[in-house]
């Protein structure tokens, strides 16, 4: 892995986990598996520190455990899982929107703790839940469990490999560590489990409840230290991939719109929703739906004839973007969706389309939009001598010599040789500007990496600078909190609040606009490396 | 095999390729050599594109943000334990009690671990006991006092406070009242006359003047 990968690994290990988890994990991802003898040599920790920072990891999902055949335990870093960290927002909001406040607590739960038992999920959530709701207003499980089964059916969230079940006599000495695996059919079977329970405030002491509810949820929710829960065992993670495929999905359905307009976007939108689950995470295209049951899958709102189905069926089919392929005739048509994902490099071919080949983005953004027209036009081309370059983008010579050079020497483009006589004379030879995609996705994406992870050092940067500050303030908050609790008069809450001066609460307000900005910038810089990473892995799937 | 292109200072910047069909005219003028690093901040030709709003973006800022501040409280945010005092202090009994090495602070699944990564859990008391009993010892009414404060101090101080961390605290002033009660009652024990020991508790009006500082 690069450098770029490791330095951002580091970054975000550190941030969310601390400094030990961070040496641990990023001396994992230096040296490649190693067992634990070798790993607190390697760190310099103590051996229990060592310890704590691979059950932390391990119970994250960013730390695998294989025992090797002489023995000994051997532990790998996932660095692409590290990365994920940086998309945790995007998942849940992407939950929220789905399955409203329930769904987004789930996610945001199973995401802070890696993976939980559903009865342990659900407790969490219900509590939080009831935090926010009026008082003497409570959440009922019931809510909280049916999103979650909602979840796990439309493959949101899947059951995390289990321990074996071990036999009951053994004579050998049980293994090192477990060799936890899990069926493809089994991962998203949601065990039968009566939760009943309302969630429960932090700071309440005395509920008025009955008492049969009362300790019944207490051992629900005390979980392990009176009885094992009911779902012992069987934990729960969410299934990155498939929130992966519904941006995807996302991002297919809005360049259809742009495109072509609403309603096509609309049918393609319910052809992939009908496909969600069956429709392998690495596939190529949508199983073939016939044009009789996207009629009947249609959302409620849109009454639209069948005879107009079938004709938006027709252009999205016969559009040169091959956006819907068309399969057979049987039950009316039958079509499918194709998924690859260099449909952003289709639309480039046509109008510009809010989902830009991610090559765009350097090109006009860093170089101008004249150089972005160039690039373009070697996407659809292919190979352009010098010549044909000015001529096509109608730019001027010196110009496209200029722009060219730049984009070469970014190694955005590449020249080619194509010799006439066998000894390559260079009088004789043509040299072609052509774009080599791959090269450049995997450039921008290193640049990616690299971005994030500058962003990332300046915000801390900017946070260690004003820490004196920022203490300060947290404290006269914390003394305002209280005396607005005694009830203090407005004139003394004034006086402290004029503890911070003008120019101090100036500064603190630059410090928060430019951390948003920054925060903000690193959610953007991420939408970029899912694009390229998904498009970088889909091509090498093809090949 | 002629080896050409090989003659030093003949011609200036021969290269293998015929530049003019790169577009370098003959005798067009090649930017000087460059003989320093390039500068840190190369000057930016072009301003970045705005950064887009609207509500999903401002969202998600704040979900990173959130979500950002409730790692660190989490105990999975392992923080090195506290390096051990050379003397052991008095005000160490009053002290929130401090990360430590050697235990973990939550309650993995050992059964899906390897064997060998086993180490003491940190019991955290699930689920708030009854309300801690007065006690009747005068001095044990002013650690409890203290205790109470301080929590209280924290409450306020940390925006979540975990759950777990304030049934922690609970758990270790409860364990360290105990403590503290034992020990009251050894010293009860002793042979020292109590009445000697001045804890400083009769400064104030009335109290004798003893002339050992200056009364205003």
């Amino acid at each position: 892995m690069t450098q770029a990968e490791l330095r951002l690994c580091s970054l975000l290990l550190q941030e969310h986990f601390g400094e030990i988890v961070d040496k641990v994990g990023s001396s994992l991802l230096r040296t490649g598996p190693r067992p634990l003898r070798l790993l607190v040599g390697d760190t310099g920790l103590l051996p229990d520190q060592v310890k704590k920072a691979l059950c932390v990891l391990i119970q994250h999902n960013l730390v695998r455990y294989e025992v090797q055949p002489r023995g000994y335990v051997e532990y790998e870093a996932q660095s692409e899982r590290i990365l994920r960290i940086l998309r945790y927002p995007r998942y849940i909001y992407t939950a929220k929107t789905l399955y409203g406040d329930p769904g987004e607590l789930l996610v945001e739960e199973l995401l802070l703790h890696g993976h939980l038992p559903m009865s342990s999920a659900v407790a969490r959530v219900a509590d939080r839940l009831t935090e926010t709701m009026e008082d003497g207003k409570t959440m009922d499980y019931t809510e909280v469990s049916s999103t979650f089964v909602r979840l796990a059916d439309t493959h949101f969230i899947q059951r995390c490999p289990a321990v074996p079940e071990s036999p009951q006599s053994s004579k050998a000495p049980p293994p090192p560590a477990p060799a936890l695996a899990i069926a493809e059919k089994d991962m998203y079977i949601v065990p039968r489990l009566s939760l009943v329970g309302k969630g429960k405030r932090r700071h309440s002491c005395d509920e008025e409840e009955e008492e049969g509810e009362r300790t019944a949820k207490r051992q629900k929710q005390e979980g392990g230290s009176s009885e094992t829960p009911p779902d012992d065992g069987i934990y729960w993670q969410v299934n990155l991939e498939r929130f992966h495929q519904h941006f995807r999905d996302q991002a297919l359905v809005s360049a259809v719109a742009s495109r072509m307009d609403q309603t096509s976007s609309e049918v393609v939108r319910t052809m992939l929703r009908m496909s969600e689950v069956t429709t392998a995470s690495g596939a190529s295209h949508t199983q073939p739906l016939s044009s009789n049951e996207i009629f009947r899958s249609l959302p409620a709102g849109y009454n639209i004839g069948k005879q107009v189905l079938d004709q938006y069926l027709a252009l999205l089919a016969d559009d040169p973007l091959e956006f819907v392929g068309k399969l057979g005739d049987s039950g009316g048509g039958t079509y499918t969706v194709s998924i690859l994902c260099d449909v952003g490099i289709r639309s480039l071919g046509g109008s510009p389309s809010p989902f830009p080949h991610p090559s765009l983005i350097p090109a006009s953004c860093r170089f101008g939009s004249r150089c972005a027209r160039i690039f373009r036009l070697l996407l659809r081309k292919k190979h352009l001598e010098q010549k044909q370059v000015e001529d096509f983008a109608m730019i001027p010579a010196k110009e496209a010599k200029d722009m060219l050079y730049k984009m070469l020497s970014e190694n955005l483009v590449s020249l080619q040789e194509i010799p006439k006589t066998p000894d390559h004379a260079p009088s004789r030879t043509f040299y072609l500007y052509t774009v080599n995609v791959m090269a450049a996705a995997r450039m921008l994406l290193h640049r990616c990496y690299k971005s994030v992870a500058n962003l990332m050092e300046r915000r801390q940067h900017e946070m260690r600078e004003n820490k004196r500050l920022l203490e300060k303030s947290q404290r006269v908050e914390a003394i305002l909190a209280s005396m607005q609790a005694t009830g203090a008069e407005a004139a003394q809450l004034h006086e402290v609040e004029e503890m911070i001066t003008g120019p101090e609460r100036q500064q603190l307000e630059n410090l928060k606009r430019n951390v948003n900005k920054i925060d903000t910038s690193e959610n953007q810089v991420d939408e970029t490396i899912f694009v390229l990473e998904s498009f970088i892995e889909s091509t090498m799937k093809r090949l | 095999l002629s080896m050409a292109g090989r003659g030093r200072g003949r011609g200036r910047g021969q290269m293998t390729f015929n530049v003019e069909a790169v577009g370098i005219g003959k005798g067009d003028a090649l930017p000087p050599p460059t003989l320093q690093p390039s500068p840190l901040f190369p000057a930016l030709e072009r301003r970045a594109a705005p950064l887009p709003g609207g509500e999903e973006g401002e969202y998600m800022l704040a979900l990173k943000q959130e979500l950002r501040r409730a790692m660190r409280g989490l105990p999975y945010f392992v923080k090195p334990g506290a390096p051990r005092r050379d003397i052991e202090r008095y005000s160490d009994k009053y002290q929130l009690s401090s990360p430590m090495d050697n235990a973990i602070d939550w309650n993995p699944d050992w059964r899906r671990l390897p064997r060998e990564l086993k180490i003491r859990v940190r019991r955290l008391r699930k689920g708030r006991t009854a309300p801690l009993v007065p006690k009747q010892h005068v001095a044990l009414d002013k650690e409890e006092t203290i205790k109470k404060l301080e929590s209280l101090e924290k409450k306020e101080e940390e925006v979540t406070s975990e759950e777990e961390e304030e049934k922690e605290e609970e758990e270790e002033g409860k364990e360290e009242e105990e403590e503290e009660y034992d020990e009251e009652e050894h010293e009860e024990e002793t042979d020292y006359v109590l009445s000697y020991f001045d804890n400083g508790e009769s400064f104030g009006p009335d109290s004798d003047d003893n002339g050992d500082e200056a009364v205003y």
